[in-house]
């Protein structure tokens, strides 16, 4: 099993009556509620608890990107993994990642993502999300029926900018380049790890399997919820005639580890209701645009921004509701690690991005589950697939001589060449 | 009037709606599309010969991913009438459907009888913005769209109980379809810079607005009026941007008198 420690970086100082006061936290949430000035310090809590979670061992540490929220306050990504890439020298950096269909022209993604696999010396996985709705659609005006063509072409452009060692042209619907020609080029050959964040489009399990990409889950809503999808997804493994190694998926859950049940509920319940209640309340037309997702799709999932169903499930959630339902995997090192197992071999998923800061949780309680579940919980979880101990396929490959970097400075081999005394 | 159909050299298929005999009319719908009862259209039958296209992506009609950008849409248009076998037509385009009509009319001016614009999607003006129809819960649409909001909801509908779990998912991905293609030329904002082409048309052409229009105000008709030379303006009163079918006899006799 690889662990990855995942930090949405919600805004943390939303009011108590925001859900009765505002429609949305996405797209039209005003912009009065952000404070640049606790935001410098909210940026730098959420940076320095990505940091030791690599000190604490996790094999991972990620971001993502979403715009005009306060949901997740990272319009861009890279700038974070960027500042990580410094700072860090043995997790894997993972950007779950660049909503490619947003970017004009898409080769922005090919270079950025090729400067932090140089910088961070091979350690990045690329995500290429089609991006949620809200973002893509209403923030960055990307028409929707025309999204996932706009999102495939990019994807090709991208996959071609790396592979190539010539400058070509791209003659693009979206994308109309004379001359591309990626430099720098990522460390990673042929390209970096390739992750594809989906929801519920059948059209993304095809796209994945036909490039050997992995799949990754991400729901807020528990394995409970997300087995029959995940189901689906194995089946169509099955049929594609591909092997069944679990590192093919990922799942992001919600974990609070703490001495004991109770002590679980006391320390987070009230920073995960937050998060349930405030960060997830979203007007549900931005959630669902007409062409965003294929009749294909809305006929197979439940049409649950129809009823309005899920901003009724999020009102009133309790504690109790969050724990039973498993969209919180939440209580004492051994509960969390039954429960997890539960959840890791049920979907069977090689990979689990790990959401401990969650809502408006405070920097030390953050680290207190973090710290226990990597001393508790995760050494007994890290075999669960031992038939599948050796597959690397979606994992980062860094170069190795990146820890010794006074020997391979530019000129290091030219004596005579340092600074005159 | 009874349902036909069309295929266009490019291979879209249309249901047209077509009777009546006269001069020939196409009628372009709106971004949502043709409801159940269209009694302006009967009234007009019974003067010119109507037809009246529903778009691919709407209702029976297939195609839609034929057709990506204004210029599609509005080859589209004139793939249509020729499909159709028509010289000359009179065009009659409400709202979207007045957008494309417009577009058609910049494209081929010397193809197009007489020029009808009917609450006209288009054009943007920043003192005056749209509200955004694809944010909207369905709920808010016919608030929206008429101006006696009650009444309007059960045109909308065409009487199917939504309350009725599978009527309603019916309903909703109808909805879903017909403005995902509508999006293709109206989303984000309905502004394919068709300003900038306006000068180009030579019929005679009527403006037509709702008096109580909510979603593209009147302010707009005195726009279209200064870019379009010699355009008329007629307001119809008690009407909101669903003109054709909340006062439907006015908008007939409005047309009549200025088709001819």
């Amino acid at each position: 099993m690889k662990f990855t420690w995942f930090n949405l970086m919600p805004w943390p100082y939303l009011p108590d009556d925001f859900r009765q006061r505002h429609r949305s936290v996405w797209v039209d949430i005003p912009s009065t509620l952000y404070d640049p000035r606790k935001g410098h310090h909210v940026y730098h809590t959420y940076l320095d608890q990505l940091e030791y979670a690599e000190a604490l061992g996790f094999d991972g540490i990620g971001c993502n990107e979403h715009h005009q929220n306060a949901y997740g306050l990272m319009p861009s990504p890279n700038l974070i993994a960027a500042a990580l890439a410094r700072r860090t020298s043995r997790a894997a950096i993972c950007v779950i990642g660049n909503s490619i269909a947003g970017y004009n022209p898409a080769i922005r993604v090919a270079e950025e993502f090729a400067m932090l696999d140089v910088i961070s010396g091979g350690r990045l996985i690329a995500g290429f999300p089609v991006g949620t709705s809200m973002d893509t659609n209403f923030c960055y005006g990307q028409i929707p029926a025309l999204t996932r063509d706009k999102y495939r072409e990019a994807h090709d452009l991208i996959m071609k900018a790396w592979a190539s060692d010539e400058p070509f042209a791209f003659d693009g619907t979206y994308n109309q380049l004379r001359w591309v020609n990626c430099w720098p080029k990522p460390i990673q050959q042929p390209h970096p790890p390739i992750y594809i964040p989906g929801g519920g489009s059948i059209e993304t399990w095809d796209f994945c399997l036909d490039h050997d990409y992995n799949y990754s889950y991400l729901s807020f809503f528990g394995y409970l919820r997300g087995k029959s999808l995940l189901d689906g997804y194995w089946e169509r493994v099955g049929r594609r005639g591909k092997d069944e190694s679990p590192y093919r998926a990922a799942f992001a859950q919600i974990i609070c580890v703490a001495d004991t049940d109770a002590e679980a509920e006391r320390l987070y319940a009230e920073h995960c209701l937050y998060f349930f209640n405030r960060c997830l309340h979203i007007f549900p037309p931005f959630a669902d645009p007409p062409g965003y997702r294929t009749v294909a799709t809305i006929k197979h999932g439940a049409l649950s921004q129809l009823t309005l169903a899920r901003q009724k499930i999020l009102e009133n959630l309790t504690w109790k509701q969050l724990v039973d339902e498993r969209f919180v995997i939440a209580g004492s090192p051994e509960t969390v690690r039954q429960q997890l197992e539960e959840c890791i071999k049920g979907l069977r998923i090689g990979h689990l991005f790990c959401l401990f800061h969650n809502g408006d949780m405070p920097d030390w309680k953050t680290r207190h589950s973090s710290k226990l579940f990597a001393e508790k919980v995760m050494p007994h979880l890290r075999d669960l697939w031992p038939e599948w101990k050796h597959d690397e396929r979606w994992w980062m490959h860094p170069m190795e001589d990146r820890l010794r970097p006074e020997e391979q400075r530019p000129g290091a081999d030219r004596p005579g060449l340092e600074w005159p005394r | 009037m009874k349902w036909g159909a069309a295929e266009t050299k490019k291979g879209t298929r249309c249901r047209v709606l077509e009777g009546g005999s006269g001069a020939p009319v196409v009628f372009l719908h709106g971004a949502g599309g043709l409801l159940r009862d269209n009694p302006f259209l009967d009234a007009l039958a019974r003067r010119y010969h109507v037809f009246a296209p529903e778009w691919p992506g709407y209702g029976e009609s297939t195609g839609e991913e034929l057709l990506e950008d204004m210029l599609d849409f509005a080859l589209h248009g004139w793939d249509l009438v020729d499909a159709l076998g028509l010289r000359q037509p009179h065009l009659v385009g409400h709202s979207m459907g007045g957008m494309i009509a417009a577009e058609m009319a910049c494209l081929a001016p010397r193809e197009v009888g007489r020029l009808a614009l009917v609450s006209p999607a288009g054009l943007w003006l920043d003192e005056h913005p749209i509200p955004d129809i694809f944010a909207l819960l369905p709920a808010q649409l016919a608030e929206l769209l008429f101006h006696d909001a009650q009444a309007g909801q059960a045109l909308l509908t065409g009487g199917a109980d939504l309350t009725d779990m599978e009527a309603l998912k019916e309903f909703y991905l109808g909805t879903q379809r017909r403005l995902a293609m509508a999006g293709k030329i109206l989303f984000p904002i309905p502004n394919r810079r068709l300003a900038k082409r306006l000068y180009r048309l030579t019929a005679d052409t009527l403006v037509l607005w709702g008096a109580a229009d909510r979603l593209i105000v009147p302010a707009y008709a005195a726009r279209w009026q200064a870019l379009i030379p010699g355009a008329r303006v007629e307001l119809v009163e008690s009407a909101g941007h669903m003109l054709p079918y909340e006062q439907p006899e006015a908008f007939v006799r409005t047309l009549a008198g200025f088709l001819g």
